[in-house]
């Protein structure tokens, strides 16, 4: 479980998040929404110490993140970047390695290891050896997920993990993600600025605006019970599709329903 | 004329000098870039952290990057004195800056979100220096000791300027003998060397991770072995130390016939004649290869030691100038003839003194000179042509050119137009036949010697003596080149090997067989 209270950040006297609090159970995926500039990937990076809090406090499973030193925070927490921050000089094999063995694992376990996350992430063993820019953009970034992994931490941070790719490739990797069995049962928290990718992947959404949280609720709580106008707004363009992937396709009644609501809201 | 010898058979005829120059050079290379590199790559991670000592670090290399390398090792000898240490010194501030700069940008440049992801992967400082930093800077950081090496070679000739062998010795002999083949045995080896280790560590630069591994861990043990092909240039060990001019060591009149005639074993260094009056003065070195007129000798209190078996041939100054210009101004020669008879050896000693330690310029040298001898006269108007005056570049000459003007001035009606500082004997000399020049004092031995280049079978026939080698030069001036020598001004400015007289007079030594038997008899 991760706790975040009452957590401020200010740069230079602009505050780029402005006491934010909320928690995230465990096994349960919390994205953060917002638009560029609101603050996200300062907040995620609050929560490994790759930046340090302002003021405020962060509870990992009721331990504070300030107890003890952030190198030994970092190595149970997995971090996806959205341009992957794969090391060039290192194989593919040398990559999802590279947290293992920091911890001193054993080679026969890592390599055990390896080879498992290399088949559930869909790449084909005989990539261990290349280099990231062998690799497509794609595979690429299922590398760097394979690396957050490797360790089996209980927590993964991703920063617009899906960001930098084509829109093929970004569904086809979502899905993925969405069956995956290793992060089943792992506390995500995941960053985006897409809507739609917010409502495929979170169990509850953070939306975020100016450094602040304006909602926090599952999607179809912000959906049906925006807090203010700016929630509203928020998903007004898309909110046909989202009420569609928030219903049941065999309740007939209710699709016809949200298709006149949308009708009439065009006319 | 010029031997008409190979650069191959000059380089085979002193394969074994040159080997043992190259090594010295390649140690002196890579003694200096080993340090460079142990202190400058950890200075240049420190600094990647720290802004401001950033700035003053690479400011402070940048600096004596540009102090021109002669004047670095002037600026040495003095704090370290003559050797290795001093080059070795100077070499590695040269190797310095690339090194530091290199890494210092070369870890800067690594990209950020790399590091940020080996800090979001829980690695420590240290892990990340070595395990991504360093490794993803290794290119530039060996571009940086690709850079200094080359360097390091180039400045590394400098080295045979005071005492620490290598390459450079071929070189600067072979310019002041004007022996091309000399030059470019020490030349082409220099650069190939410089080419050759560029290529290698280019390789090195360019290996893969595995290879590199392994690569890293012997390179330290490849640089160390180099390291040691430095040994000093140990001939004999004996209980005093001479200090010879490249110049000196290269020519048949110098250490080899002290060696041949003298049978004299004496441990040598090569060092340039602008500082080893000073080393001998200091006690840095014993015996010097001096000119005999030097005003140093004075400045430094030296003694001249009799050279007993006359293998040093004699240097007599006289001017030399065209036949043309004689006949064209017949009044000419009498005036030049003047200053003969009027100074002796420890006269232009005392001249040179003046110019060299007093700083005399050599106009007031000159003109205090003739009035004292009565020679002088206020400058008549300028009623016929123009006589242009030549001198190489050093006080002697310019204080007789001085002279010469100031006689021609007073006595003829003619205008003086001197060409000073014509770099040395070939360049002189060229001007002289090629008419660009109309007379300069020239020394019978030079001319003999390196103007000349007679037989060996006519040298000996000569066997020093004064007046055969000034007939014999002025000889064949004039039917080769249409040159004539005047009368010869009086003073001797041979070669001549020089000590402290306080340390010569306490071991007895006054000719160089005293030299000799002395060091027989106390062998190390
Ligand atoms: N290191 C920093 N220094 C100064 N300002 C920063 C820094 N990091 C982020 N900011 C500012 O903080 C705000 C939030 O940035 P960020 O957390 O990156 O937003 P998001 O990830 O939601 O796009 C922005 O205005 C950004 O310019
Ligand atoms: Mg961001």
């Amino acid at each position: 479980m991760i706790e975040v209270n009452n957590i401020t950040k200010t740069f230079d006297g602009h505050t780029a998040v402005d006491n934010v609090s909320f928690t995230v159970e465990e096994g349960e995926t919390l994205v953060l929404l917002g638009r560029s500039g609101s603050g996200k990937t300062t907040l995620l990076k609050m929560i490994n110490r790759l930046i340090e809090p302002g003021s405020g406090e962060i509870r990992i499973n009721g331990r504070s993140t300030q107890d003890g030193s952030p190198e030994e925070l970092r190595k149970k927490i997995g971090y996806v970047f959205q341009n992957t921050g794969l090391f060039p000089h290192y194989t593919i094999a040398g990559n999802i390695a590279i947290v293992p063995r920091l911890l001193g694992w054993d080679k026969e376990k890592i390599r055990k290891r390896t080879y498992l996350l290399m088949e559930k992430l869909g790449l084909p063993a005989t990539y261990l050896s290349s280099y990231p820019h062998q690799l497509s953009g794609g595979q690429q970034q299922r590398v760097g997920l394979a690396r957050a992994l490797a360790a089996d931490p209980p927590i993964l941070l991703m920063d617009e993990p899906f960001g930098a790719l084509d829109p093929i490739t970004r569904v086809s990797l979502q899905k993925d993600f969405k069956e995956l069995d290793e992060l089943k049962s792992k506390t995500i928290i995941l960053v985006t600025h897409d809507v739609q990718e917010a409502f495929e992947l979170a169990d509850r959404i953070c939306l975020m605006d100016k450094g602040r949280v304006i909602q926090a609720g599952e999607p179809r709580e912000l959906l049906s019970h925006p807090a203010d106008g700016y929630v509203k707004d928020f998903f007004d363009d898309q909110r046909f599709l989202l009420e569609v992937k928030m219903m049941d396709p065999l309740d007939h009644d209710a699709l016809i329903d949200a298709f006149n609501h949308f009708k009439n809201r065009g006319n | 004329m010029e031997q008409t010898q190979s650069l191959w058979q000059f380089m085979r005829q002193e394969s074994g000098k040159l080997l043992q120059q190259t090594f010295e050079h390649i140690g002196l290379t890579f003694i200096s870039l080993l340090i460079a590199i142990v202190i400058g790559v950890p200075l240049g991670i420190y600094i990647t952290h720290r802004r401001r000592a950033a700035g003053a670090v690479l400011g402070s290399a940048g600096i004596l990057q540009t102090i021109p390398s002669i004047a670095l090792l002037g600026f040495m000898i003095p704090l370290l004195g003559i050797g290795p240490l001093p080059a070795i010194t100077a070499l590695f501030l040269y190797a310095l800056l690339p090194i530091i700069r290199n890494t210092y940008t070369g870890i800067n440049g690594v990209d950020p979100l790399v590091k940020e992801a080996a800090v979001a992967m829980g690695m420590t400082r240290r892990q990340r220096l070595f395990k991504v930093e360093l490794p993803l800077a290794f290119p530039v950081i060996m571009a940086g000791i690709r850079t200094a090496t080359v360097i390091n070679v180039g400045v590394g000739t400098l080295a045979a300027y005071i005492a620490a062998g290598g390459l450079g010795e071929f070189i600067f002999g072979g310019i002041a003998l004007n022996n091309t083949n000399m030059i470019l045995a020490g030349a082409i080896p220099a650069a190939l060397l410089a080419i050759l280790l560029d290529f290698l560590l280019s390789l090195v630069q360019k290996m893969g991770r595995g290879k590199r591994r392994t690569m890293l861990w012997a390179l330290p043990f490849i640089f160390l072995l180099f390291s040691s092909f430095y040994v000093l240039p140990l001939g004999y060990s004996s209980r005093l130390l001479a200090g010879f001019t490249p110049e000196f060591m290269g020519r048949s009149d110098g250490d080899i016939g002290l060696r041949v005639v003298y049978g004299l074993k004496i441990r040598t260094v090569v060092i340039s004649d602008a500082v080893m009056y000073k080393a001998a003065f200091e006690k840095k070195l014993d015996v010097i290869s001096g000119y005999s007129t030097d005003g140093r000798l004075k400045t430094y209190d030296l003694l001249t030691l009799d050279d007993d078996k006359k293998i040093f041939p004699p240097y007599y100054a006289a001017p030399v100038i065209r036949q043309e210009i004689l006949e064209k101004y017949t009044m000419l020669a009498p005036v030049l003839n003047k200053l003969a008879g009027h100074i002796n050896d420890s006269i232009m000693t005392e001249l040179n003194y003046k110019v060299e330690h007093l700083g005399q310029t050599p106009e007031k040298c000159a003109r205090d000179f003739l009035i004292k001898e009565g020679l002088y006269k206020d400058p008549a108007p300028t009623v016929e042509g123009t006589i242009r005056l030549g001198s190489k570049i050093f006080p002697e000459q310019y204080i007789l050119i001085n002279m010469y003007a100031m006689l021609i001035r007073g006595y003829t009606g003619l205008h003086v137009d001197t060409k000073t500082g014509l770099g040395g004997t070939k360049i002189c000399f060229e001007a002289l036949v090629n008419n660009r020049i109309d007379m300069y004092p020239e020394y019978t031995g030079t001319a003999l010697l390196a103007i000349l280049h007679p037989q060996t079978e006519d040298v000996h026939r000569l066997g020093g003596d004064r007046d055969s080698v000034y007939n014999y030069v002025k000889g064949h001036f004039v039917k080769e080149y249409g040159l004539t020598w005047l009368d010869p001004i009086g003073f001797n400015n041979a070669y001549a090997l020089m000590m402290r007289r306080s340390q010569a007079q306490q071991l007895g030594i006054r000719t160089i067989s005293d030299l000799a038997i002395y060091l027989k008899k106390n062998k190390l």
